[in-house]
């Protein structure tokens, strides 16, 4: 059976340059990077090279960024470490109602440390405004965490405008760019962004490894305590195999930005034209797609009562998507994105999420507009109540 | 000296010519529990029990064997034992072995501690009577442990000594088996699987009486998932291990579900895919040599569960449907699905899409005549076949599953070897 991989917004599939790059580390630069011999000098080059990759396709110097072991622990490090080292100057925290659940959770774990937290509300579409940002900044705010790209809807926050606003303000401006990296593209110094977040595997590298930029000066209180590693930033042995991928996966990814994005946007409307042309009506639960991230569509259909039936119908058909977001596929209401949006359980229950790469075809995309063809109106046929 | 473990079985009333199949079964049995502890033993059959023994003169792992061995259908009790040839002095070094081993294992008898010597010798060449041997052996640990004193009527130790065959055993518990007849020694059943808690403690009833399982699940894909087929597959693994493997037929009703969505009333939905579902199960259960069904229903608790539909889902078949858990409280099912050790399988809660097939005023109270009524605008024989003829079969073990091709020869013996 084919695999018509569209859910790229969950995991992506390891290049085979990163997989050449991985088994090398294994089989052959496998020291410890701290080692004083040749092996280890060895395999700190490789993670210095690395490094330089991923730092490359964030614009930022390599010094300034930091291997973790994936996306959750990097937005982690940042909001926490920040939020605890400034708590002197001020405990309370601004961030939106549609951020992943890493970054609820961390603020919510600030919360029973005694940190007030401001949760934005969005529109619609999905989409905070800076000038909410601008309305919640207190006094003593000493942290803003707003994510570039939505991983549900895929909407798009104005984090250059928001960077901007903050210029002028103490607080602390983290952005997570799991969703947005290697898609949209990114300059940490131009987006004036003091802590930004990134993962591997969401860009064709292999997973538990990810990275967080930590601007000059920024000071951050560690979650883990170890060797010195990283400049004790996020210590521990390095993950060298996991880091060689990601250096691997990210210097493809720099490469492609010029491309894959209007590949992408093109992509997503091949799929929507496709389900048109075939009298199949959707709604779309976000922005209008040319708005939203390149690679996220996040759909509707009428008489589909549960996104998981839809998942598992296309999976018969080698077709993968998912529902909701993947973190929420095991319960039985709308997702706290869609719920923030405004979508109701009749419309969220039964949305599914595409999402593209730079690696997907039009053939993919053609296969999962003939699935739903046969599948929706024999869903509808059945005359399920949304309820 | 060695360690044994002694079996005992005893079904009144067991009449002559059931005695060794159900001894041989009991033997499998037995056999089973001691590969899946993991551990080398020998089963031996002497009259009217069965001994665990040491294979090689490697000595028995008795933490590892006495759970597996205390599981084993048809067992009334196992007492773990120390065997030394029958003379009063390896009786004595035995009995002091043992009672220094129980002692230390309960450290909470009263003191002084109440406790009698009591011994059954069949061998007639012992120079000592029964009476006589309890007296020696008392008094010889009243000796050396001071902390005892005797009391024949109330003892909370006991040190039980047979002398049978130039052999003394010396014991001082005796564990409770689970009852019930030998796996197998029954006949086969196929037991109606769905994720819940109810059916997978009826198979374990069944198999209780000698009963060897077989198991079939229905799904309806995409409205249901693979996780909850690996949830049934779990099910039949911790199934598999109190007997031997278990086959599973998986059946897909989509497409009866779906027929039953578009032609029949809704409020009679559950009722007649229950009514296809037994259909197919008789077919597959003939098929595989089994003569009864085996279900969960209890009465009363959901709307297919009234009196009335059972009669109305029972109507499509005169095969036997056993229903071991029809009068017991969700409290008492729940208990033995802790005990089963399927409890906390059967609460994970995968969502079953199935539930939107689920009318929302079920008729709690259909008749048989409405049901065939609906059923008339069904091609009901073509859906039973069509269902049948895409059977698929897995053999499912304690920690192993693999397909099972029809065509592979009966009799094939589990997967361990």
């Amino acid at each position: 059976m084919e695999l018509h991989y569209l859910d790229n917004g969950a995991t992506t599939r390891p290049r085979p340059e990163v997989v050449a790059a991985m088994t090398r580390a294994l089989t052959e630069g496998w020291g410890n990077p701290s080692s004083l011999h040749r092996l280890g000098v060895a395999a700190e080059k490789q993670v210095k090279e690395a490094r330089a990759a991923v730092a490359r396709l964030i614009g930022a110097p390599p010094a300034q960024l930091f291997f973790t072991s994936g996306g959750t622990e990097a937005s982690n490090l940042a909001i926490k470490g920040a939020a605890r080292a400034n708590r002197r100057r001020g405990q309370h925290i601004i961030t939106t109602r549609v951020e992943h659940s890493c970054v609820l959770s961390a603020c919510q774990a600030l919360e029973d440390e005694g940190f007030s937290v401001t949760y934005l509300p969005v529109n619609a579409a999905g989409e905070v405004t800076a000038d909410q940002v601008a309305a919640a900044l207190r006094d003593d705010t000493v942290l803003v965490s707003v994510m570039h790209v939505n991983n549900e809807v895929g909407a798009v926050q104005p984090v250059a405008e928001i960077g901007r606003l903050l210029r002028d303000h103490p607080a602390l401006f983290h952005i997570d760019a799991v969703q947005s990296a290697g898609k949209l593209p990114i300059d940490v110094q131009k987006l004036g962004v003091d802590l930004l977040a990134i993962s591997a595997h969401k860009l064709h590298g292999p997973k538990g490894v990810g990275a967080l930029y930590v601007r000059q000066g920024v000071k951050l209180e560690s979650l883990q305590h170890g060797g010195g590693q990283e400049h004790g930033v996020r210590p521990g042995t390095e993950n060298v195999p996991g880091i060689v991928g990601f250096g691997a996966a990210a210097e493809i990814a720099r490469q492609e930005l010029a491309t894959a994005p209007a590949r992408m946007y093109a992509l997503k409307q091949r799929i929507l034209d496709g389900l048109t042309a075939a009298g199949i009506r959707y709604q779309i639960n976000g922005p209008a797609p040319q708005s939203a991230a390149p690679h996220i569509l996040n759909l509707s259909f009428e008489g589909i009562p549960r996104g998981e039936v839809l998942v598992h119908a296309l999976e018969e058909h080698g077709v993968y998507v998912s529902t909701g977001s993947a973190c929420h596929s095991r319960q039985i209401k709308v997702s706290h994105v869609l719920a923030a949006m405004g979508i109701g359980d009749a419309r969220g229950l039964g949305a599914i999420r595409v999402s593209l790469s730079a690696m997907t075809t039009e053939a993919e995309v053609d296969s999962l507009v003939a699935a739903l063809r046969q599948i929706v109106p024999e869903m509808q046929a059945l005359g399920f109540r949304t309820r | 000296m060695e360690r044994v473990i002694i079996v005992r079985y005893g079904e009144l009333g067991l009449k002559g010519k059931n005695r060794p199949v159900f001894e041989d079964a009991l033997k499998r049995g037995l056999q089973q529990a001691v590969r899946l502890s993991g551990t080398p033993a020998r089963v031996v059959k002497t009259f009217g029990r069965f001994f665990v023994e040491p294979r090689d003169e490697q000595p028995l792992e008795m933490e590892a064997l006495l759970p597996m061995v205390q599981r084993v259908f048809g067992l009334v009790s196992i007492s773990p034992a120390i065997r030394v040839p029958a003379t009063l002095e390896q009786l004595r070094t035995a009995a002091a072995t043992a009672l220094a081993e129980h002692l230390a294992a309960h450290r909470d008898l009263p003191e002084p501690i109440p406790f009698r010597v009591e011994t059954h010798r069949a061998d007639k060449l012992f120079p000592l009577s029964s009476q006589e041997t309890n007296m020696e052996l008392g008094g010889f640990l009243l000796d050396r442990e001071p902390r005892l004193k005797v009391n024949l009527s109330a003892p909370r130790l006991t040190v039980h000594v047979e002398i049978r065959e130039g052999k003394g055993y010396l014991y001082t518990e005796v564990l409770p088996g689970p009852g019930g007849l030998p796996y197998g020694s029954s006949g086969r059943g196929l037991l109606l699987l769905s994720g819940g808690i109810d059916s997978p403690v009826a198979g374990w009833m069944m198999m209780k009486r000698g009963v060897r399982l077989e198991a079939i699940h229905f799904e309806s894909p995409p409205f249901t998932s693979e996780r909850a087929r690996e949830k049934v597959i779990d099910l039949c693994k911790v199934l598999a291990a109190w007997g031997e493997p278990i086959k599973l037929h998986i059946i897909s009703t989509t497409e009866i579900q779906k027929q039953i969505r578009m032609q029949a009333p809704e409020d009679l939905s559950i009722t007649l895919l229950r009514r296809f579902m037994l259909r197919i199960s008789e077919g597959v259960a003939r098929k595989a040599g089994a003569g009864a069904l085996i279900t969960g229903d209890s009465l009363g608790q959901v709307a297919s569960q009234t009196m009335e539909s059972i009669e109305t889902i029972n109507a499509v078949t005169a095969f036997p449907v056993l229903r071991p858990a029809i009068a017991l409280d969700k409290a008492e099912i729940i208990d033995l699905a802790h005990r089963v050790g399927t409890y906390e399988l059967s609460i994970l809660p995968f969502e079953d899409c199935c539930t939107l097939f689920a009318p929302r005023n079920p008729r709690t109270r259909p008749r048989p005549e409405q049901a065939a009524a609906a059923e008339e605008r069904l091609p009901v024989a073509e859906l039973v076949a069509q269902a049948l003829a895409a059977d698929r079969v897995l053999l499912v073990g304690p920690d192993q599953v693999r397909e099972w091709r029809t065509d592979a020869a009966p009799g094939i013996r589990g997967i361990y070897n």
